[in-house]
């Protein structure tokens, strides 16, 4: 996918000519723009008459935090606005790595390439008003919206040497954030439910299936022939099957696969780590392709110099390795966040399982508004993978991969 | 030299220790896992071996002539079946949308090139499994009462508890066969006919196309079934089971958005220069798209489509979430009823690893047969 992302080039440039160019252009183009006016004319019609949203504005924040205990809701707010801040101080200080010439600066409308990569966010503050019907949750986004370009201009100012530094600690407050939920008197991830529940699912399912996918690639690349085989069968046994059967071994294997104890670990926890266990052999693929990328010049020099093999790899595969994967490893976060809805296969109440089950609700009772609840959850997931994968492409010309 | 020798085998040894222990620390886990299994298998009093898969079921399955009283072995074999009917009705559709998307989207056309955008950004977005749900809760269950039908040219039968389709008068299984057999024969004619050399072998590959056709159309009773409906009732015509409209409707929409990227992405790796060269050397714009720039895209192209075929056929496993009686959803019923889960759910992944690698091998088949010589 994000290979077929990455050769993918920008369209050649509109010429105005090209859509009246001939009788077949012609009938084509007006063919087209009257589908495009009634897909547009029924969307309308379905959002703003015949959709009825008041499902949604109830149950606002089940969807979004499920049934967690709302005496705790502070403590997600609290991660989510500690995270963002580290996220924006952290690609604050991350400095493009030059490749050449700059590309020309956007000449005229500025304003609107200034605006255009988030203007899905903008959609959904503008649904959320909308819904709402109130300026707080507004207000409040645009706060955190300034603290995050306040975050992002200090870390602007840290300086190249230390921006390693700047990096690594956005990432520790990122992951106490995530420890804030779970411990230190947290509800734990089995009160979690809804957005929060699915983003649980997605960011611990792909960091703690990181340094499995590393062990995985390194063993699989490995000179000891029992190691490579065991790794690689796990790779590809693991790769040919679907992660809903997975998803039904945590669910109903795992706990008969422990010394019998009164449930030995939670419904989510269970699905997570069926969720690592599926994902860290996509991982491993991708580390190898990483390892890969390194030239066999980068070890042969490291053993010259007389470093034991272990520490060559260490040293001077792992870290080449690693950043030349950062795209892709971003990539697969998109898929598990798209993923983490099997969830719902196995009863769990995440964003999607949230949605499904609100016309359950007494006052919603056969009132039949299947639709509307699916197109806001599908609007959230929308959201969430459009402008990551949008990220992820600036990330990836920022880093410069592929580019040297 | 001596020193050496001795360093070279400590190291052999070492390397052989290493080994040993990695092999005595993984089957050791396997083996306490086993046992832990096995003792509690036992402990809720279910057998620790295959024979489940020969009791009865005591289940039925909607849309088949499955009865309760056979095998749970026999249900699987028609979860298996109804598995490999959407992924393969899947996959036809979705690469067919999925070239026309990606076609779409190098088109000179503005509005057409736009619209494509729009098409592969707002599904490949959205979770395969909302877009399946979406399709079922809110336009399959949708559609008008089986009393009331729509009927479309009036050839087919549209409700919601299912779709009518018309189909050959002998079933489908002969046509596809014979068209099969068919299409083999012509390749290997001409394959045959080009090493010779001979001119216009690709009508005499078109030739026995058409007779597999016709061969075809007759052994499969050479006649239409079209489905009537009166009242709750429908006669002839082939039964689309709602929950397998709504899974192969889903999965198309997801897959094609893929398969329409990788389509625009393999066209335009092609070098450019490679068209341009057609062009000097006096070839139309169509023996330039078939002869030159569509070869070279095929072989850029196949094996990231034989993932996107694994992935749809996995993907078919969300049949388990709008009621389309495919191998996982059997599968969770068994276990629901009287299956032990672990042996239930190593049949269900063993298949889908033979799935896998069979699609595999087609495609490594097909991508040998493209890969140019020197490639190899």
């Amino acid at each position: 996918m994000t290979s077929a992302a990455t050769v993918a080039q920008a369209p050649p440039p509109v010429r105005r000519e090209r859509i009246m160019r001939g009788p077949v252009d012609t009938v084509v183009t007006v063919v087209l723009a009257a589908l495009l006016a009634w897909v547009a004319w029924r969307t309308a019609r379905f959002v703003f008459v015949t959709g009825d949203w008041e499902i949604i504005r109830v149950n606002l924040t089940n969807l979004l935090v499920g049934l967690f205990p709302r005496g705790a809701l502070w403590r997600p707010m609290v991660g989510l606005v500690a995270s963002v801040l580290a996220l924006a101080f952290g690609v604050g200080a991350t400095r493009p790595i030059p490749t050449g010439p700059r590309p020309p600066a956007p000449t005229g409308r500025a304003w609107l390439s200034a605006v255009s990569p988030a203007w899905p966010l903008l959609l959904l503050v503008g649904v959320l008003l909308g819904l709402t019907r109130s300026p707080v949750p507004v207000v409040a986004l645009a706060w955190l919206a300034l603290g995050a370009t306040a975050a992002w201009a200090a870390g602007r100012r840290v300086p190249r040497r230390k921006a390693p530094w700047a990096i690594v600690g956005a990432v520790l407050v990122i992951a106490a954030a995530a420890g804030l939920l779970v411990s230190f008197g947290g509800p734990g991830p089995e009160a979690m439910g809804g957005l929060l529940l699915t983003l649980w699912l997605a960011l611990a399912g792909i960091l703690l299936s990181f340094p499995f996918g590393v062990l995985l690639a390194l063993g699989r690349r490995s000179e000891l022939p029992a190691v490579r085989l065991v790794s690689a069968a796990y790779i590809e046994l693991t790769r040919g099957v679907p992660l809903v059967a997975l998803l039904f071994m945590g669910a109903f294997v795992i706990p008969l696969l422990l010394p019998p104890r009164p449930d030995p670990l939670g419904t989510v926890s269970r699905a997570l780590a069926s969720i690592v266990l599926f994902t860290a052999a996509y991982v491993a693929e991708i580390v190898r392709g990483g390892l890969q990328s390194v030239p066999s010049g980068q070890v042969d020099a490291a053993l010259a110099v007389g470093l034991p093999p272990l520490t060559a790899t260490r040293l001077i595969v792992l870290p080449q390795a690693l950043r030349a994967v950062i795209p892709p490893l971003v990539g697969q976060f998109i898929t598990l966040f798209k993923d983490t809805s099997l969830v719902v296969t196995i009863g769990l109440l995440d964003l999607l399982g949230m949605t499904t089950s609100l016309s359950a609700q007494p006052q919603f009772l056969g009132s039949d508004l299947q639709a509307e609840t699916l197109a806001f959850a599908s609007l959230l997931y929308w959201v969430g993978a459009y402008s990551m994968s949008r990220a992820s492409r600036r990330l990836e010309a920022r880093l410069g991969v592929g580019g040297r | 030299v001596k020193g050496t020798r001795v360093r070279f085998g400590v190291r052999r040894l070492r390397r052989v220790a290493v080994q040993l222990v990695f092999l005595v620390a993984i089957g050791g886990m396997v083996a306490w896992l086993g046992s832990n299994l096995s003792a509690n298998l036992r402990r809720l009093g279910f057998s620790t071996d295959y024979s489940f898969l020969s009791q009865p079921a005591g289940f039925d399955i909607a849309g088949s002539d499955f009865d309760s009283s056979s095998t749970v072995l026999e249900a699987m074999r028609v979860g298996t079946r109804n598995t490999i009917q959407a992924s393969a009705v899947g996959i036809v559709l979705a690469t067919a949308l999925g070239l026309t998307v990606g076609i779409c989207r190098l088109s000179p056309n503005w509005l057409l090139r736009r619209l494509g955008t729009m098409f592969v950004e707002t599904f490949r977005n959205v979770p395969v499994l909302v877009i399946i749900l979406f399709m079922y809760l809110a336009v399959v269950l949708k559609f008008p009462p089986i009393e009331q039908p729509l009927r479309p040219l009036g050839l087919a039968v549209v409700s919601n508890r299912g779709i009518w389709l018309p189909a050959p008068l002998r079933g489908f299984v002969p046509l596809v066969s014979v068209l099969v057999l068919g299409a083999v024969v012509a390749a290997v004619v001409t394959a045959a006919l080009a090493r010779r050399g001979a001119r216009r072998r690709g009508l005499a590959g078109g030739g026995i196309l058409l007779v597999a056709l016709i061969a075809a159309w007759a052994s499969a009773g050479a006649g239409l079934s079209v489905p009537q409906q009166a009242g709750r009732v429908v006669t002839g015509g082939i039964r689309v089971q709602a929950g397998m409209v709504a899974l192969v409707a889903g999965l198309v929409l997801y897959t094609s958005t893929h398969i329409g990227e990788l389509v625009r992405a393999s066209i335009q790796a092609v070098p450019k220069g490679q068209g341009e060269a057609a062009e000097a050397l006096g070839l139309s714009s169509s023996q330039r798209l078939r002869l030159v720039v569509i070869p070279q895209a095929l072989r850029i192209m196949v094996p990231p489509l034989a993932n996107q075929y694994l992935n749809l056929t996995k993907n078919s496993s969300l049949g388990v979430a709008v009621g389309f009686a495919e191998l996982t959803l059997v599968t969770r019923v068994a276990t629901s009823s009287a299956s032990p889960a672990p042996q239930a759910i190593s049949v269900l992944m063993g298949v889908y690893l033979a799935l896998s690698l069979l699609i595999a091998a087609a495609t490594n088949l097909l991508n040998r047969r493209l890969l140019a010589a020197g490639q190899r």
